[in-house]
């Protein structure tokens, strides 16, 4: 009998501490931000803040005090709560919109990648047709159309943001289709649907998940680039790309105005950046096999 | 005949920084060839053969580290500054690695990748290059060499393809030739095409030759020297008969007898060796094969044997309870 | 332990051709193939890359669309089986691949892989298939506590391969197609590798089709042995008798190539002439003439057929040896 001496048990208890790396300040500094933001924004109606849209007329772009911490904007609002409320809507855009990119780009990717033929080239055609839309157009069309709302914005946002996750996916599904271990599965009567669930799906969800928050730094911005230009959340909903807009016209006055909402999306964007770029490294299979 | 040795490895031992540890991927290996010889160095796969072989050529990863001496035509290799190593590279020695197809690059000519070579190490220009790349595609047997110039690496097949990387090597008449698992890629008939080219061309050039591979097949016929390593060191080293028809390693008498052959039985139960080589970052006190040895004794487990001499000088092993033959005289 | 069953014959390939597409060429991958397998018999199938060796295999499990002919399996024809009677007959055939590691799903637990052909066949006990599993497990020399919770990335080349071969055998099949299973693997774990599937077949009463391009190893395992060129078998015969006594230059050939772990046995200057052509463009008649050193006009004009030559030894080759 060929027997088998594992050596296993040491081997092993060894694995996990392996798979720690050792996470610098950068990064927790990026998840305490990232944590900060999160929870402001969940809880900014419990917290005592003055209403982001009362305004006041006396007290309009005065600096920072007592009754407004970060000072009040053009029409007297106050800035703290208008920042902390941009957070809200720029988090939910910016999570809400990949999530719609994820689950149809990614479906349609896996599906194309894995049955190939005229069904990916239906999927690949009309991915590029999307592409080749000129963004601001479709969505000016759309809120033309629609109306200017959060809901629409993000759905917009999701739509335009399903080509990239179908690549994704798809170039994922490509290289893991013809491994062996999918045609083990085949050659063991494994239904197509069995095949895409329990075999593909778990592989092809590292790298979409990793795509998703580079995808969430993209949309924050893009939503912002939107507000600013009027297009986005209609007022007097802050946004951070909103805030700044309606900053550039005080910017020799008051600067903090157009600065402190960028400098707010800058870190958070940022710290998306960051995290993500760890937790991809951290749960690549290839990388913890030494 | 006792001139210096072409090559001569001191004390070799190349340590990596994992996750998990240090890694002693070589260990205090010593070797030396003499210049028109050639050494075989055959392990599997973790033995550390492929990072000896990076030690002397001086091409480690950037965070291995280093000791000892490699002694290339007098000059320490591991003390050269980057200027002097690189103009020995391809001038002195030449490598063949396994796989052609990432080891040529495969958005370039196979004229410019030979060209290049030729203009850079031997200063030709370039009508005198293109001369002597069309001579080199011919003497390792590549068809329509002219026309070949002008292909990709892709349209060529596996064979031709390390037919132009050992060309590549071979174009700056180099006094050592390192071939790294130079057929394993390829299939058996093709596999006995290249291996007789780099004998030919050897004896042609009077060229010092490693080629290290894990097949005991390929050393046998063609080389003077065997070298055995196992989990990073050096365990048994000797002229090709005497290791092949004399073995000492318990190693490479179980090794050998669990190669399947062709004249055995169909259905003969091969005697493999249980378990498997030892983690290399958990490196063991005593002999790193003695878990696996049907020799083994608990000196074993708690001691490192070194390298010993037998009867002949140059038959060394590293082994407590060595095989014993009938002619032998002395362990 | 011999099984019963309808014939003896286990599996019958009737003049099986297998053609795709590469970009807008054709691959002549299998060229009219015509096999048969006995019921508890290895047979050793070898030949070097492109061969379309690999293809055959793939073929005769109907993972790969044959574009004619047949395959038989107890008698009945796979390559007209659909659906539900094509589940069925995947119980009984299975197929050990190359490389085992990526054989793998990196991502399931290793419990899970070797339980998923149970959960496809409709084993809805748990506990049943978890019996199975560790029945399993333990067959390949592996201990199921210390195994069926990891990952594969946790395992060597010759663990995985076991796993692969439990995996394989969990559903108790008649037949097992084995691909190139131990070329992946290092020199001292192939023995291993190799007396196990020798042991499994005893234990198991399997038949197996062998696939390789190392003839001592194929030697090692098979009854019989086919010898495949370009898509075509070129010689097929009992074992001892065909490496004693080759009829096909071909196998000649193969056999001369081999590097024998003997010095004394000095390496003969080969006589191989030239690559293998393409199999998108193979020659025509045999297609072994363009690098025989015995072809002529016949061999450019007329296929070979295969023609007894000795005892249950059948070359296809208008010059054979003997």
């Amino acid at each position: 009998m060929a027997t088998l001496e594992l050596g296993l048990d040491e081997g092993v208890a060894a694995a996990p501490a392996r798979r720690r790396r050792r996470l610098g300040p950068v990064f927790w500094a990026a998840a305490g931000w990232m944590l900060l933001v999160f929870a402001v924004s969940l809880f900014a109606d419990l917290l005592p803040l003055p209403s982001p849209t009362d305004m006041d007329m006396l007290e309009r772009r005065a600096s920072f005090s007592a009754a407004h911490w970060l000072g009040t904007d053009g029409f007297g609002r106050d800035e703290l709560a208008r920042l902390i409320h941009g957070a809200r809507v720029s988090l939910f855009v910016g999570l809400c919109a990949p999530v719609i990119s994820l689950t149809i780009g990614g479906a349609l990717g896996l599906l194309a990648g894995y049955f190939r033929g005229r069904f990916e080239t239906l999927v690949v055609g009309s991915m590029d047709v999307l592409l080749a839309f000129p963004p601001l157009i479709l969505a000016l069309a759309i809120t033309a159309y629609l109306g200017q709302s959060i809901p629409n914005l993000t759905i917009i946002l999701g739509v335009l943001g399903i080509p990239a996750f179908m690549r994704v996916a798809r170039a994922a599904t490509l290289t893991l289709a013809r491994r062996e271990f999918v045609i083990a599965a085949e050659a063991l009567g494994a239904s197509h649907a069995r095949i895409l669930l329990r075999e593909l799906l778990p592989n092809v969800v590292l790298p979409l998940l990793a795509f998703f928050l580079l995808g969430v730094a993209v949309i924050i911005v893009a939503e912002g680039a939107l507000s600013f230009l009027g297009l986005g959340v209609p007022p007097p909903t802050a946004s951070w790309g909103s805030m700044i807009g309606e900053g550039r016209e005080s910017l020799e006055v008051a600067p903090q105005l157009a600065f402190l909402p960028a400098i707010a999306m800058f870190l958070t964007v940022l710290s998306f950046n960051l995290v993500g770029d760890t937790l991809r490294a951290l749960t690549d299979p290839r990388q913890a096999s030494l | 005949m006792t001139e210096a040795p072409l090559l001569s490895v001191e004390g070799v031992a190349v340590d990596l920084p994992t996750a998990r540890g240090n890694l002693r991927a070589v260990d205090s290996v010593d070797l030396s060839l003499g210049a028109g010889r050639t050494l075989g160095i055959v392990g599997e796969s973790g033995c550390g053969k492929t990072m000896l072989s990076r030690a002397i050529l001086q091409l480690l990863p950037k965070k291995a580290k280093l000791s000892g001496r490699v002694m290339f035509d007098g000059q320490d290799l591991a003390r050269c500054s980057r200027e002097t190593l690189r103009k020995l590279r391809a001038r002195s020695i030449a490598v063949v690695f396994q796989d052609p197809m990432t080891s040529l690059n495969p958005v370039l000519t196979i004229g410019t990748q030979l060209m290049e070579t030729l203009q850079e190490h031997l200063e030709l220009d370039a009508s005198e290059a293109r001369k002597r790349s069309v001579e080199l595609l011919a003497a390792v047997g590549i068809p329509a060499p002219e026309q070949r110039l002008a292909q990709y690496p892709h349209q060529l097949s596996g064979g031709m393809r390390q037919r132009v990387a050992i060309a590549i090597a071979l174009s700056c008449e180099p006094k050592l030739l390192i071939a790294d698992e130079p057929t394993t890629a390829l299939d058996v008939t093709i596999q006995a095409q290249i291996l007789d080219l780099l004998a030919r061309e050897q004896k042609r050039r009077h060229m010092a030759m490693i080629i290290i591979t894990h097949d005991l097949g390929v050393v046998a016929g063609r080389t003077d020297e065997v070298a055995v390593m196992y989990a990073g060191r050096l365990v048994e080293h000797a002229p090709t008969q005497a290791l092949f028809k004399q073995m000492r390693m318990p190693y490479t008498e179980a090794l050998l007898a669990a190669i399947p052959k062709l004249e055995t039985a169909p259905h003969t139960p091969l005697p493999a060796i249980s378990g498997r080589p030892p983690d290399p970052t958990r490196p063991l006190k005593g002999c790193s094969f003695s878990p696996r040895c049907r020799y083994a004794t608990s000196r074993c487990e708690s001691e490192k044997p070194q390298l010993v001499a037998s009867s002949s000088p140059d038959h060394r092993y590293a082994c407590f309870h060595p095989i014993k033959h009938d002619a032998s005289v002395g362990a | 332990m011999i099984r019963q069953g309808v014939t003896s014959q286990l599996l019958r390939v009737e003049n099986l051709v297998v053609e795709y597409t590469v970009g807008n060429k054709i691959v002549h991958a299998v060229s009219g193939i015509t096999l048969e397998i006995a019921r508890g018999e290895t047979l050793g199938l070898v030949g070097e890359s492109g061969c379309g060796k690999s293809t055959l295999g793939r073929a005769v499990v109907q993972l790969r669309q044959a574009v004619s002919g047949r395959v038989l399996f107890d008698g009945e024809d796979l390559t007209a089986m659909r659906g539900e009677a094509l589940r069925k007959m995947r119980r009984r055939v299975q197929l050990i691949f190359q490389d085992p590691i990526a054989s793998l799903n990196p991502r399931r637990r290793i419990g899970d892989i070797v339980a998923e052909p149970l959960v496809i066949a409709g084993v809805s006990d748990p506990k049943e298939r978890q019996d199975r599993v560790s029945e399993v497990l333990n067959a390949v020399g592996l201990d199921p506590a210390l195994v069926m919770g990891r990952l594969p990335h946790e395992f060597s080349g010759g663990q995985c391969q076991r796993i692969c071969i439990a995996r394989a055998l969990v559903l108790n099949p008649e037949f097992v197609i084995c691909d190139e299973p131990v070329s992946a693997l290092d020199v001292s774990i192939r023995a291993q590798i190799l007396n196990l599937l020798e042991e499994m077949k005893a234990r198991f009463g399997l038949t197996l089709l062998f696939i390789a391009h190392d003839l001592a190893v194929v030697k090692a395992v098979s009854d019989r042995v086919a010898v495949m060129y370009l898509g075509r078998i070129c010689e097929v015969g009992p074992s001892e008798q065909l490496f004693a006594k080759p009829a096909h230059p071909y196998t000649a050939l193969l056999i001369e190539a081999i590097p024998v772990p003997d010095p004394d046995i000095k390496p003969a200057e080969s006589v191989a002439v030239g690559e293998p052509p393409s199999p998108i463009a193979p020659p025509s008649g045999c297609r072994f003439r363009t690098r025989c050193p015995r072809a002529d006009q016949r061999c450019a004009s007329e296929v070979p057929e295969l023609r007894p030559v000795g005892t249950g030894q059948y070359v296809a080759c208008h010059h054979p040896l003997t």
